[in-house]
């Protein structure tokens, strides 16, 4: 039992701890698990969060950071100020837990469409929109030469990756070669300034409470690139949620989040956040045909990935709308 | 020919069976998986209804589009290549027109709930 493996851990790094408690699995896959529980400690328990790759688990898959990494990147925003949780400790291997990371669990909600909908948060969704562009600018700001070895991205590799993956499908998809073959046409090149981009930053992957953005998750993704990035990626319709006439993240106005990001003390070029809310639009499309491949691959025919398979016309309609608009 | 009843009276009511006498009985991560296995009959459902119309309009807009004749998929390789050497593009007589419909198309099978596709749809029915 898990469990016990924590409590040795938990007791050996945290002063005066005895043990934990209420530990359960939140997700899980074959690369990656979350876990939940309590340390127990004489003072008042402590919520805490382990996320690690089962021992038995060991290649990375080729664009993921590392979950030595994800926790240093984590710990260096937390030290920045930008909203995080806590690393506590990182896992060693004499510990039998696997690699991975326990860090302080933050009270919140992740489910995107209970943040769009519930009452707990009308407060906090006229006010997200702006405060993510400062939340983005202050991931932007780490200074490279803290940050652990990440993957170098510019849009022409991204390009040449999509083009591999939309390959190896073998099924044509005509909307697809269009968007492949617009942002060939319009590849700005590699940006003036590269700095951190997280990767996946958007509605999601955000801790939300009633007073805004409590902690930005799921680093796995991160990479050193155009900056841009990310204010494309968290404009993409996908993670609008259905409120399709807010682009950040079904929150807000993209004039909102450059606001926010602007005040923060950065520059944004609009040209380059299209540009990339094209190419976020397609990753999204390509990664739904990446489920489909995974579900007729395994063994366990997950429906769920067969399902995410079958969104990927949803960003076919979406690359429409953004590069062939019908009437206004 | 096959009797009857047809698959889609057959999907239909498996989907039915199971939204409605069997969710309300099950719980948890369990009650999550039924539900995208209801999807799943639901989207079945809906490509066997719809399919055979969408893909006769589609062939003949592929036929005039492209000049020649060939099976959907034989087609849709051909325009795929043809819009990634540049042959084909936007500014091409009928091949926004088609990409729409297709795509709505597909949307109706797969997502109609999606909100760009309802919006998109309102426009056509405005129209």
């Amino acid at each position: 039992m898990i469990e016990s493996e924590l409590s040795r851990s938990v007791v050996a790094w945290c002063p005066g701890a005895t043990g934990v408690t209420g530990a359960a699995k939140l997700s899980g896959g074959a690369s990656q698990e979350t876990w939940r529980f309590d340390i127990v400690h004489p003072s008042g328990n402590m919520g805490a969060i382990l996320r690690r790759a089962p021992a038995s688990y060991s290649a990375a898959p080729e664009r993921a950071a590392g979950l030595d990494a994800e926790a240093r990147l984590m710990q260096l925003a937390y030290e920045a100020g930008v909203p995080s949780p806590r690393v506590l400790h990182v896992l060693t291997p004499d510990e039998g837990l696997g690699t991975g990371f326990i860090m302080q669990r933050v009270e919140g909600e992740t489910i995107a469409r209970k943040i769009l909908r519930d009452d707990e948060f009308a407060n906090a969704r006229p006010i997200l929109a702006r405060q993510i562009g400062g939340v983005l600018a202050g991931i932007h700001g780490l200074p490279l030469q803290n940050l652990p070895a990440l993957r170098r991205m510019t849009a022409t590799r991204e390009l040449k990756e999509f083009e591999r993956d939309y390959r190896s499908l073998g099924w044509p998809k005509p909307v697809f070669e269009l968007a492949l073959r617009w942002l060939r046409e319009r590849d700005p090149g590699p940006s003036a300034e590269v700095t951190l981009v997280h990767g996946d930053f958007r509605n999601g992957n955000l801790i939300i409470g009633p007073d805004g953005v409590r902690a930005v998750l799921d680093w796995e993704l991160a990479h050193v690139g155009d900056p841009m990035e990310d204010l494309g990626w968290v404009c993409v319709n996908s993670w609008r949620f259905g409120e399709i006439d807010k682009p950040v993240g079904g929150f807000g106005s993209r004039e909102e989040l450059f606001a926010g990001y602007e005040a923060a003390g950065r520059r944004v070029d609009p040209a380059r956040v299209q540009f990339w809310e094209v190419m976020g639009t397609l990753r999204w499309g390509l990664m739904c045909c990446g489920m489909m491949q995974r579900f007729r691959a395994s063994p366990d025919h997950s429906l769920e990935r067969a399902m995410i398979g079958r969104r990927a016309s949803e960003t076919e309609i979406d690359l429409l709308r953004l590069l062939a608009p019908r009437g206004t | 020919m096959q009797d009857e009843p047809t698959p889609v009276e057959l999907t239909k009511a498996v989907a039915d069976f199971l939204r409605n006498d069997i969710a309300p009985q099950i719980t948890g991560h369990h009650a999550f998986k039924l539900r995208v296995a209801i999807n799943v009959l639901d989207v079945v459902t809906r490509q066997l209804t719809l399919e055979e119309g969408s893909d006769a309009a589609e062939l003949a807009r592929l036929t005039r589009l492209l000049g020649n004749e060939g099976s959907l998929m034989e087609l849709n390789r051909a325009l795929a290549e043809g819009i990634a050497a540049g042959k084909l593009d936007l500014q091409t007589p009928g091949l926004a027109a088609h990409l729409w419909q297709t795509t709505m198309d597909k949307l109706a099978v797969d997502q109609p709930n999606y909100a760009s596709y309802k919006r998109e749809l309102a426009r056509d029915k405005g129209a």
